[in-house]
């Protein structure tokens, strides 16, 4: 091994008794300053460079819309092409809109869920999120003659380490799956991470949510479910608690506690 | 310590290097090497905080009591960590969510308290920054070595510039899917390390053991 590696403290040592004593005085001292110094610092930057971080965040969404409704390409102008997208705060329990209660260019529906006056607490929670907000702001896009073309909804729950937040877009009949994407987790790189990996988030685009009886059949597994590949997406080799949270997360959120009132209302022709 | 500046700054790049040498700083290597933009990333990130704490430890060395030096090098580096993360996440969002751990975890990369202990402690304080400005370019130099390799040959491009156009997208380039899994940079560093070594034999370890010769009973 070389001589710089293993500490060698006898220099230091040395010095330092020569100088004034190492005395409990001067320990907790020196503890306290550097501490106050480092956390002054520390602190100062994290407020300062927030409000660049929080536009980061946002844009950052946006990307994650685009890129889940397939308009994305890199170096287009973000809000722009996000500006064509529709946003709507929507009652879950009803399936309606209530933009006249909250405008959705602001409602933070994240936030809303730890509000006990916007959410409700979960007693069946299989996504692990303990409490659900009460209302969500999805996203609409239509194509040039205003028909309505995808329907964007953001999901979340709990995977292996973390909460992974995305959103799901779903063909105008509310059935056919177009992508999914997550832009926000803590899942192990190279294992539960792979959720990233765009060959697997493929795997989504034509799936259907719903048998023709109606029934939620949708499923992230290891093998093939009965109901035949429609409706199948393949795990994540070596990352089955994170398969098995997306899988749970999405069932949650496709399934009556979630959005079904409103892909009922959206099968029905009413939005 | 009769170095001079340029020593302590060149020493570290092959003669002495953090990683080859000293094996230090491994884990961050395997991790962050499969794309050469993010090695580059970790490389800076890396080398302004081991010049910095050294710097910083170095000024406060002679008041630093010697039963509490550890945890205060930590705190030092700790902070200038989460500088250098805060700073990543507000101007190069994308490439702090691929790294953002990572950053984290430099505070426990042993290259960066190897120096604050081994050298920092005992070096007025340019000496010092340099040193660490040395050691971290070392590391960073290793990263760039294994990130060309793994990323020419893993995925066909260098710093997201294609250069051998994958089948995938049309070319005739087969990529090594190996090269992108953490395993390929152990055995990168690996075979640098030989290299090195075999160019400066001076750099190989003494054995530890003999294996000895015993007469058959």
């Amino acid at each position: 091994m070389s001589d710089t590696q293993s500490p060698e403290p006898k220099g230091a040592i040395a010095r330092f008794l020569a100088a004034p004593p190492d005395s409990v005085g001067k320990t907790i001292f020196i503890a306290v300053a550097v501490c106050l110094v480092a956390s002054m610092i520390v602190s100062a930057a994290a407020v300062s460079l927030r409000p660049v971080q929080e536009a980061n965040k946002l844009k950052d969404k946006q990307i994650n819309v685009l890129q889940v409704a397939g308009v994305y390409e890199p170096g287009i102008d973000v809000a722009e092409a996000f500006a064509a997208f529709e946003p709507h705060v929507l009652d879950l329990a009803t399936g309606e809109f209530v933009d006249d209660q909250f405008d959705p260019a602001t409602f933070d529906d994240i936030a809303a869920a730890s509000d006990p006056e916007l959410s409700e607490p979960l007693e069946n929670d299989p996504a692990g999120i303990g409490r659900k907000a009460k209302y969500r702001v999805i996203y609409l896009l239509r194509d040039e003659n205003g028909a309505l073309d995808k329907v964007i909804l953001p999901i979340h729950g709990y995977g292996l380490w973390s909460t992974l937040y995305g959103f799901i877009a779903l063909e105008e009949n509310g059935n056919d799956i177009f992508g999914l994407q997550f832009y926000q987790h803590g899942e192990t790189p190279g294992l539960g991470a792979e959720v990233d990996n765009p060959r697997w988030k493929a795997l989504w685009n034509g799936k259907k949510l719903r048998d023709d009886a109606g029934d939620l059949q949708i499923t992230v597994a290891k093998t093939m479910p009965a109901a035949g590949p429609d409706f199948y997406i393949d795990a994540l080799a070596g990352a089955t608690l994170t398969t098995v949270g997306v899988d749970n997360l999405v069932k949650f959120w496709m399934g009556d506690a979630g959005y079904a009132p409103f892909l009922a209302k959206l099968q029905a022709g009413e939005i | 310590m009769s170095q001079t500046k340029k020593d302590l700054l060149v020493d570290p790049l092959v003669d002495n290097n953090p990683i080859t040498l000293q094996v230090l700083g491994i884990c961050s290597a395997l991790a962050v090497t499969s794309s050469l933009q993010v090695a580059f990333v970790m490389a800076l990130a890396v080398t302004s905080v081991t010049a910095f704490s050294s710097f910083f430890i170095s000024c406060l060395r002679n008041q630093i009591p010697s039963s509490i030096r550890i945890i205060v090098q930590m705190v030092i580096i700790a902070s200038l960590v989460i500088l250098v993360d805060q700073i990543l996440k507000a101007y190069a969002f994308e490439i702090s969510k691929t790294l953002s751990v990572f950053v984290g975890l430099i505070i426990t990369n042993c290259i960066v308290m190897g120096r604050a202990e081994a050298f920092a402690m005992k070096n007025p304080p340019v000496a010092s920054f340099i040193d660490g400005l040395g050691n971290g370019m070392g590391y960073g130099l290793i990263l760039m070595l294994v990130g060309v390799i793994r990323e020419l040959f893993g995925s066909g491009s260098l710093f997201g510039v294609t250069i051998l156009e994958t089948v995938n997208n049309g070319g005739w380039y087969v990529p090594n899917g190996l090269l992108l899994l953490p395993p390929s940079a152990f055995f990168i560093i690996g075979l640098i390390i030989w290299a090195f070594r075999t160019w400066k034999p001076n750099q190989v370890e003494e054995r530890e053991y003999k294996i000895q010769q015993v007469e058959a009973h």
